[in-house]
């Protein structure tokens, strides 16, 4: 009978022992892989780099991005036509999505009452979720030939296939996710602060405007700048409507040619013209940089953001 | 001035109100011009059949390459996130790491989620370039994975960290380790959330058209193995309409239909199947 009892107690013991090594063993491992997402990262940097190092060795880095000349069979490879254009459609789309989501966020966060805002949320998820080629085919059946009769009312000739397409596409594409970040953000203050001034007397959008948007403006900022960068790296759609000439736009309606689609578009050809696909990593590589940069800074004062309001 | 001020209330109220309206037609107008250009060109032959001789003229034969391979570029890619996903997600909750390590690595994550589908794709092309593997269904595959495995994890992330401390107390002070409460309790309680990650997940990778486009490559034929190319839905679509013959651009019109069918179905879904599975756990 003791013997039997002692037998139990170390077979417990060994299986405890075996039990806690298990849960060691998982811990170190876990922590490996969350160890090897950071290493990920910084490779994904590194491998461009490093395709991207064979022309910056023959031209500087300055010359690459501020020449406007492209031409790969001279081994002209000056960015400046593809960073003019990510510019400018980034920068319009945002001119012409910023207001409308800016209001329509103050919509569903102060004004919509909740059965209206829960049905609205996963609409705008919807919108989210759409798949950038349909926006683009979309883009190339709807928005373009509106902006031919847009563009030939105005005088121009164009061919709709332009700048204008191009960030009316991204507008669009960013839309849901500024919405959703800005809402967020707008519920996050706290209902005293809005108590308190309409408790003063205040109409409810000199509320919102004098305190709401007031005190979350920073999160607003990084829902704007998390829109930009969306934008800015935002592929397929813009490729398909922007007219993808390389020269730095002229007008609204003129086509112009961003980053993504430059790449895009050249891989088939790039292994057989020197330092060809050296120039398009590189500007992969700029892309990387440039989208992550405004990617962290937009998180960090978000995180800042949630930590003031708690 | 009272006027003024409520005139004021009025207009602003009025612009939010449009805004909002024209943001969701925009919706309504891409969802009824996808339905009804791509409804008459959608029928029986188109998906079941794969391209035949003149099909890029017009002639006969369907897209079936495309949806064939897209469902096993995203399927495969969602099982690869889920595997290694998974894992990371538990690994960011402060049972296992320290919370700066957790802090800095979720938003390392989001950073990753931000970064565009055409960078993974070029870093992918390195990849193989460097490796000397051409395009096929496994470069896809390991470069849609990398696209949808940030948002997984973040994902699931989020969930798992829902889940309420004393449960895991309880499970703890019954004698199981950390890591058999993860799996016994904190999966079990996260499941729905999981699932639903897992299924958007699924209705992304199915949509991104950049991230395959050097890696997967295009071909006519359903795919046979990994290690060949392998045709998708939005190459598909991106390829068809920009040639100038009307019969060509049809598909395209039908090939977007489906797979904007596809990624409405899967959000409907996942919201749906969340919200049954979420019957079965605590609140």
């Amino acid at each position: 009978m003791g013997r039997a009892w002692g037998e139990m107690g170390t077979r417990v013991i060994h299986s405890l022992r075996a039990r806690s090594r298990q849960d060691r063993v998982v811990a170190w491992v876990l922590r490996i892989a969350l160890a090897s997402v950071n290493v990920l990262t910084v490779l994904i940097a590194v491998g461009l780099l490093l395709k991207s190092m064979p022309i910056l060795r023959t031209q500087s880095l300055g010359k690459l991005l501020l020449s406007s000349t492209w031409k790969p069979l001279q081994s002209q490879f000056g960015l400046l036509p593809f960073l003019s254009g990510t510019i400018a459609t980034t920068v319009l789309a945002m001119l012409l999505a910023v207001p409308v989501c800016l209001l329509s966020a103050v919509y569903l966060a102060e004004y919509a009452r909740s059965r209206v805002r829960n049905w609205i949320a996963p609409v705008i998820d919807l919108l989210a979720g759409i798949p950038s080629v349909v926006y683009g085919l979309w883009g190339v059946l709807v928005i373009v030939p509106a902006v031919r009769v847009l563009g030939k009312a105005l005088g121009y000739s164009t061919t709709g296939y332009s700048l204008l397409a191009g960030a009316t596409i991204l507008g669009i594409m960013v839309a849901p996710i500024i919405i959703s970040i800005c809402t967020e953000v707008l519920r996050a203050v706290p209902t005293e602060a809005r108590e308190t001034a309409l408790a003063l007397g205040l109409t409810r959008w000199e509320v919102t405007r004098h305190v709401v948007l007031c005190s979350s403006r920073r999160g607003i900022l990084a829902a704007v700048v998390l829109g930009f960068a969306r934008a800015a790296g935002e592929t397929m759609a813009v490729l398909m409507v922007v007219g993808n000439v390389p020269r730095v736009p002229s007008s609204l309606f003129a086509p112009a040619y961003p980053l993504p689609a430059l790449i895009a578009n050249n891989y088939g050809e790039m292994m057989s013209i020197p330092m060809y696909d050296s120039a398009l990593m590189m500007a992969a590589f700029v892309l990387l940089v440039v989208v992550a940069l405004f990617n962290l800074a937009a998180r960090l004062a978000l995180l800042r953001f949630a930590r003031d309001e708690q | 001035m009272n006027k003024r001020r409520q005139l004021e209330e009025r207009f602003f109220r009025l612009c939010m109100v449009l805004s909002l309206i024209l943001v969701l037609s925009v919706l309504v107008a891409i969802l009824l011009t996808v339905f009804v250009k791509g409804a008459p060109a959608l029928n029986l032959a188109m998906i079941t059949q794969t391209p035949k001789g003149g099909y890029y003229l017009g002639k006969e034969g369907g897209i079936a390459n495309a949806i064939v391979g897209s469902l096993c570029l995203a399927g495969g890619a969602t099982l690869l996130s889920l595997l290694a996903g998974l894992p990371l997600a538990f690994a960011l909750q402060r049972e296992y790491s320290k919370r700066r390590t957790a802090g800095v690595t979720r938003l390392v994550l989001d950073v990753l989620w931000g970064v565009p589908s055409i960078v993974y794709g070029a870093f992918g092309f390195v990849i193989m370039q460097y490796l000397g593997v051409r395009a096929s269904m496994l470069g896809g595959i390991l470069t849609l994975t990398l696209v949808i495995l940030p948002f997984m994890v973040r994902a699931m992330d989020e969930v798992i960290r829902m889940v309420p401390l004393e449960l895991k107390e309880i499970s703890y002070a019954a004698g199981a380790t950390v890591w058999e409460t993860s799996l016994a309790v904190v999966l079990r309680q996260a499941l729905p959330g999981i699932v639903t990650a897992v299924i958007l997940s699924f209705g992304r990778g199915i949509g991104d058209a950049a991230a395959i486009l050097f890696t997967a490559g295009y071909t006519d034929y359903l795919p046979r193995s990994v290690m060949d190319p392998v045709a998708s839905l939005p190459l598909a679509i991106f390829f068809q309409i920009a040639t100038p013959i009307p019969e060509v651009q049809q598909r395209a019109y039908a090939a977007a239909l489906l797979l904007l069918i596809i990624v409405l179905v899967v959000s409907l879904g996942s919201r749906v199947l969340g919200q049954r599975l979420a019957r079965n756990i605590l609140h």
